[in-house]
């Protein structure tokens, strides 16, 4: 049985400045529960995706439904509509320090679900589950730029969880997380996974993409999509990867060795 | 030359230090004490009770016991005198004195010294700049206190309550979000430097250097306030903001109202 479209991307281009290229001509479908992953090397347009699914950015070309309704800067004026929107759809940003704004971490928990609109009893009861999920209960009073990478990253995640959105978009959410960070984060997206969340990654990272993905699309340097497919089949294909600057091959001078 | 080469070190550990006090205050707020344990919106409050009456009063003993009382509060409350008392005394003197340095000879009245040129200094004029220093001290003192003892978290939040406009105080609490955040940045750029400069930079080079780190600063903090902002609308913002305001006061917080309200009092009416 197909799932319900949670996005539908046709056609869509993006410029900045409406000059400086970031997506050409992209077509996808996202569909409820999915766990995709948006791979890309570093500036081939995997962020501007994440922003124009978000409703932060708007194509310059193209159109984008989201539940079945189209995704535009008119519709998103409505505060019917855009409450709706951004009470199902959340994004974790690359750089912490952008995401993490409000003087505490206990404000930073409660600002999505306060501005939309939820009582002061049910966002002190969101806060405290988001923050006790995460194991960052111990961190609630502090503030958010003297954290650590992997406490930020948790922050962050919990700023969205206090919202449970239907669909999460991480961009980038493995940059500067030690080891055992990274193995939580594994855990936590398969958690949200379980629980039926549609869930979409932008990374360059192939070994991460690996551990979760239900599908992935890959973008190339030209900021197009290049290739869609199940997780086996994109990342066997050392030659696509490769085109797309995400493996090497290389050869070192002493022994010419390739690998 | 040999002053122009240190420049780089001067800006680094100006930074640095700049960092390092942000962080003592800040582990200072955390620790326990009497005025950490106070409600922020009654310190804040507090606060402004003594720093009226302090202004208002016309006696140099009452200034004096309120500069007392505010040091026994530092040292109830984890705050090394030394620190305390310097960080007051070493400005005051500085910023205030220069300012009131006239009023000594100016002011009409018994000689107290004679000093060259004619110059005398009246007794009504030493009274009337020892006075404005001391209560400038105090005020300074008791406003340190608050800022010591309260995680500037709190402070905002504390603010929420009092009425003051959420979008205020959201600007407020990001603009020393981010400027901690920029100078993080900027002492990253001149370590970054520093490793790379070998023998001692012109005047010319330092300034062309300083320049080029204030222009990147600069692009650098654009680019991020648009990413906050979009950070913001992700999260629901429409222009309005709605915050928290979680506090609740407790026993000990009532005593201490009290205690601040009384004292108050007190100081306005020995003071008058």
């Amino acid at each position: 049985m197909t799932s319900t479209p949670v996005f539908e991307v046709r056609n869509v281009s993006f410029a900045y400045d409406n000059s400086q290229a970031a997506l050409e001509h992209v077509d996808l479908t996202v569909r409820s529960g999915e766990s995709l992953v948006i791979l890309g090397a570093n500036g081939s347009g995997k962020s501007t995706l994440l922003k124009l699914l978000d409703g932060l950015y708007f194509p310059t070309e193209g159109e984008i439904a989201a539940f079945g309704e189209p995704l535009t800067e008119s519709n998103l004026r409505d505060d019917a509509f855009n409450f709706a929107f951004r009470r199902r759809v959340g994004l974790v940003f690359q750089d912490s320090d952008v995401q993490l704004f409000c003087p505490s971490v206990m404000d930073e928990v409660a600002f999505a679900p306060l501005q939309l609109g939820l009582s002061h009893d049910e966002v002190g009861q969101r806060v405290d589950e988001a923050l006790q999920a995460l194991r960052i209960e111990k961190l609630r009073d502090r503030a958010p730029h003297r954290l650590s990478g992997g406490e930020k990253r948790r922050v962050a995640l919990a700023s969205l969880l206090s919202l449970n959105p239907d669909v999460w978009l991480l961009d980038e959410p493995t940059i500067g997380l030690d080891p055992r960070s990274l193995a939580w984060l594994v855990d936590f997206i398969l958690q949200l996974r379980q629980q039926n969340k549609t869930v979409i990654t932008a990374t360059h990272d192939l070994a991460f993409a690996q551990k979760f993905a239900t599908g992935i699309h890959v973008f190339d340097e030209n900021h197009r999509l290049a290739a869609s497919g199940k997780p086996g089949e994109i990342l066997a294909d050392h030659e696509l990867l490769h085109r797309c600057n995400l493996s090497h091959f290389h050869v070192t001078h002493e022994a010419s060795i390739c690998h | 030359m040999q002053r122009r080469s240190h420049f780089l070190e001067k800006t680094l550990s100006g930074i640095t230090r700049t960092l390092e006090q942000s962080l003592f205050a800040e582990a200072i707020s955390l620790q326990p004490g009497v005025f950490q344990a106070l409600d922020p919106r009654l310190k804040i409050i507090a606060t402004l009770a003594l720093l009226i009456g302090v202004s208002m009063a016309h006696n140099a003993w009452v200034i004096g016991a309120v500069y007392l009382l505010a040091v026994c509060f530092a040292l109830a409350s984890a705050i090394p005198a030394d620190f305390f008392i310097r960080r007051v005394w070493l400005a005051v003197p500085l910023f205030t004195g220069l300012i009131a340095l006239p009023a000594l000879f100016m002011i009409p009245g018994q000689p107290l010294v004679h000093l060259p040129f004619g110059l005398i200094v009246t007794r009504p004029g030493a009274q009337s700049v020892l006075f404005l220093l001391l209560r400038v001290g105090t005020s300074l003192s008791l406003v340190l206190l608050l800022i010591l003892t309260t995680p500037w978290n709190a402070v905002l939040g504390a603010l929420s309550v009092l009425r003051v406009p959420d979008i205020f105080i959201l600007i407020l609490g990001m603009t020393f979000r981010y400027i901690y955040l920029l100078l993080h940045i900027a002492n990253d750029m001149f370590l970054s430097r520093k490793s790379r400069v070998i023998g001692r930079m012109s005047g010319a080079e330092e300034r062309h250097m300083l320049a080029a780190i204030g222009a990147n600063l600069l692009s650098k903090s654009l680019n991020m306030s648009s990413e906050v902002y979009l950070a913001m609308v992700s999260r629901g913002y429409r222009g309005t903001v709605v915050t928290f305001k979680p506090f609740r006061m407790r026993r000990q917080d009532w005593f201490w109202s009290a205690f601040f309200a009384v004292t108050t009092v007190v100081i306005m009416y020995l003071g008058r």
